[in-house]
């Protein structure tokens, strides 16, 4: 494995929305995409967490227009690419005309590990508007690795430059992981690169991003201090670390990120919410549920009275997929229901 | 003569062709005539042509000497098809009732503005996600000022056809231009998520809309369930999943819509709203030709 590349895309920005709760400010927004470029991040990914369009009562209003985040990370970077995410049912062609014009550089575009034909005209547009394209199957551990490199081969034939296996749930254990990329380097043309991102919902972001680039990919997503959703992503400083040990390269500056983790975007983040692996991320780890779930799933177990775990595990169980936050209250409503029909049940025995 | 049905055509013999020739049986007004396909061993067609309708495999073309046989005409093929289709069907002096994106006539949700358009020759059903929710955006509406209405639909994968997963945006994008222009909302914004989950999930609808301070929670709720109980006059599967969660400044609805199990299978209320509000449609527009006919045959008799 020696001499080899490896390309990381920093989600701190987007990502890390979602554990910032959509609340960024641009002037932090600026200073983070500043320092990551600085310290040589060849992409960075910036976006409301559910991507572009993503603003919305169905999983929360960012505080500024989505444009003024991308100028203002635009404006300041220099070295690497700004990198944007579009989830085709929430975001449009037109979000991605808009990303472009300001100055996107990479399109990530997003589907559920299944759904791939859904994404073929947005990443027809973003290769005529010259962009690469990487592509996410979300939720990937929800199938089989046969059928996920099936379904990044359709990707493939839209024209996305590289297909991610996307951990959404951060459930995947080791062997999961490791089929799943391997499945897909074998699928696809030489030339197609293969991506892995990864949440620490198991604490096994850092090992399975290790075994992704054994099984050949080559880009590989990380956040900063790990801020993203559930227990957070591969944290960025700690694999460049891991990998500079390696001797593999990133291009990336290992003091400079980690003084980047320290001094930029945990100040930020300590006002809002540290990620780590706790009962509700482990939960949803464990259960094999949507990272992102873990902070709506606590704000309605508070409102409706119910148990955090029980409504994850619940999720888990019907089988949601990414982006249905809706979902969530409506378990927490018949989670409380039953709650107060079993008293009656009990007395009704009696 | 009361009891004459209105003569009608279905254009697109795929999965809504058929599902609305199966609803088109149950009604006490309008008369299926012919079924038009362009895939000479499809399915619908080989239906059709067992339940006794005329049908043909040249697409709408060969209606050109048939144009006694109907007076409207149901278009389930896709928006580029229909740009064509539109364009006979005026020449012919025949009703577009259109369930592409086309779009080329306004918006109509039956419960909500159908009248306003019966002398139109051409009205679009929006979307499924729209059929579904812009109902509930007008209950609201009615009732306080609507600033901002958004709506999630999550359908199975397996009742998404290639039409809309190949084009999705066309679905995010005419849904919210729905909420807003015919729900009554100043803006509005769609979301659309399938899920492959196996057995499939029933259809899914949140619609989430902005209340302004101090309304009045008791005349919403009032007018929500009134209008649940209007859609369920021709989408009996069409319920809320809960009573409307009032949350600070807004009012969340959950809807589910199980399908009647016609030709589609009962998760794909997706499809199902659509074909029963565009059979909802045809029959307001064929009461109110059969108005005209009896109101110009008097005028005739009284001149005479």
């Amino acid at each position: 494995m020696s001499a080899r590349k490896i390309w990381i895309t920093d989600t701190t920005l987007r990502d890390g929305d979602h554990a910032m709760s959509h609340k960024y400010e641009v002037e932090q927004v600026r200073r983070i995409a500043q320092a990551l470029d600085d310290a040589g991040v060849p992409v960075i990914e910036v976006s409301h967490g559910d991507g572009l369009g993503g603003s919305s009562m169905q999983y929360g209003f960012s505080v500024e227009e989505e444009e003024k985040y991308l100028r203002a990370a635009a404006e300041v970077i220099k070295r690497g690419r700004m990198a944007f995410l579009l989830l085709p049912g929430i975001g449009t062609r037109k979000d991605l005309e808009r990303a472009a014009k300001i100055g996107a550089k990479v399109a990530r575009i997003a589907t559920h590990c299944t759904e791939a034909d859904i994404s073929e005209q947005h990443i027809k547009m973003a290769k005529d508007l010259g962009l690469d394209v990487h592509t996410f199957l979300m939720m990937s551990h929800m199938t089989s690795p046969e059928e996920l490199a099936g379904q990044a081969k359709l990707m493939e034939s839209y024209g996305a430059d590289c297909i991610y296996v996307v951990d959404s749930a951060g459930a995947q254990l080791v062997d999961q992981a490791r089929q799943r990329v391997r499945a897909l380097r074998h699928a696809l043309e030489p030339k197609t690169e293969v991506g892995f991102h990864a949440h620490n919902n198991l604490g096994l972001a850092v090992g399975n991003s290790l075994v992704a680039i054994e099984e050949g990919a080559t880009r590989i997503d990380g956040s900063t201090c790990g801020l993203g959703a559930g227990a957070g992503n591969t944290q960025t400083e700690a694999l460049v670390a891991v990998l500079d040990r390696m001797g593999i390269d990133t291009g990336i500056d290992l003091f400079k990120i980690m003084d980047v983790a320290e001094e930029v975007v945990y100040p930020i983040m300590r006002q809002r919410h540290v990620p780590r692996i706790d009962r509700g991320s482990l939960t949803i780890g464990y259960a094999g549920v949507y990272s992102t779930f873990l902070l709506f799933a606590q704000r309605a177990a508070e409102k409706f009275g119910v148990e955090a775990r029980d409504i994850l595990v619940e999720l888990g169980k019907r089988k949601m997929v990414g982006g249905q936050e809706d979902m969530i209250i409506d378990v927490a409503v018949e989670l409380a229901n039953q709650a107060k029909s079993k008293p009656a049940r009990a007395e009704a025995r009696a | 003569m009361a009891s004459e049905k209105v003569k009608v055509a279905i254009i697109g013999s795929g999965n809504i062709g058929t599902d609305l020739m199966f609803k088109l049986r149950r009604s006490s007004v309008l008369e299926l005539t012919w079924m038009v396909g362009v895939v000479p061993d499809s399915d619908g067609l080989r239906r059709a042509r067992e339940l006794g309708y005329r049908t043909t495999h040249r697409g709408i073309d060969d209606l050109k000497d048939h144009l006694e046989d109907f007076e409207m005409a149901f278009d389930a093929t896709t928006a580029h098809a229909h740009y064509r289709h539109a364009e006979l069907l005026k020449q012919w002096g025949k009703i577009a009732i259109d369930l592409t994106p086309a779009a080329i006539g306004p918006y109509v949700i039956p419960v909500v503005n159908l009248d306003q358009y019966l002398d139109h020759q051409n009205v679009n059903l929006v979307t499924c996600g729209g059929q579904a929710t812009v109902p509930m955006v007008h209950a609201v509406s009615r009732v306080v000022p609507v600033k901002y209405a958004e709506i999630v639909s999550t359908v199975a994968s397996r009742s998404a056809g290639p039409g809309t997963r190949q084009n999705i945006d066309e679905f995010t994008e005419t849904t919210a231009r729905g909420l807003a222009e015919v729900g009554g909302a100043e803006e509005g914004k769609a979301i659309i998520i399938l899920n492959p989950a196996d057995p499939p999930i029933i259809m899914r609808n949140t619609v989430y809309v902005s209340l302004p301070k101090g309304a009045d929670r008791e005349a919403i709720r009032g007018s929500i369930e009134e209008m649940v109980a209007e859609v369920q006059r021709y989408v009996p599967g069409y319920h809320l999943k809960s009573p409307p969660i009032f949350d600070e400044d807004r009012v969340i609805i959950m809807l589910e819509v199980e399908g009647a199990g016609d030709y589609l299978p009962k998760y794909s209320g997706n499809l199902d709203i659509m074909t029963s509000a565009a059979v909802r449609v045809a029959e307001g527009f064929a009461s109110h030709l059969k108005a005209r006919k009896g109101r110009n045959e008097r005028r005739e008799e009284s001149r005479a």
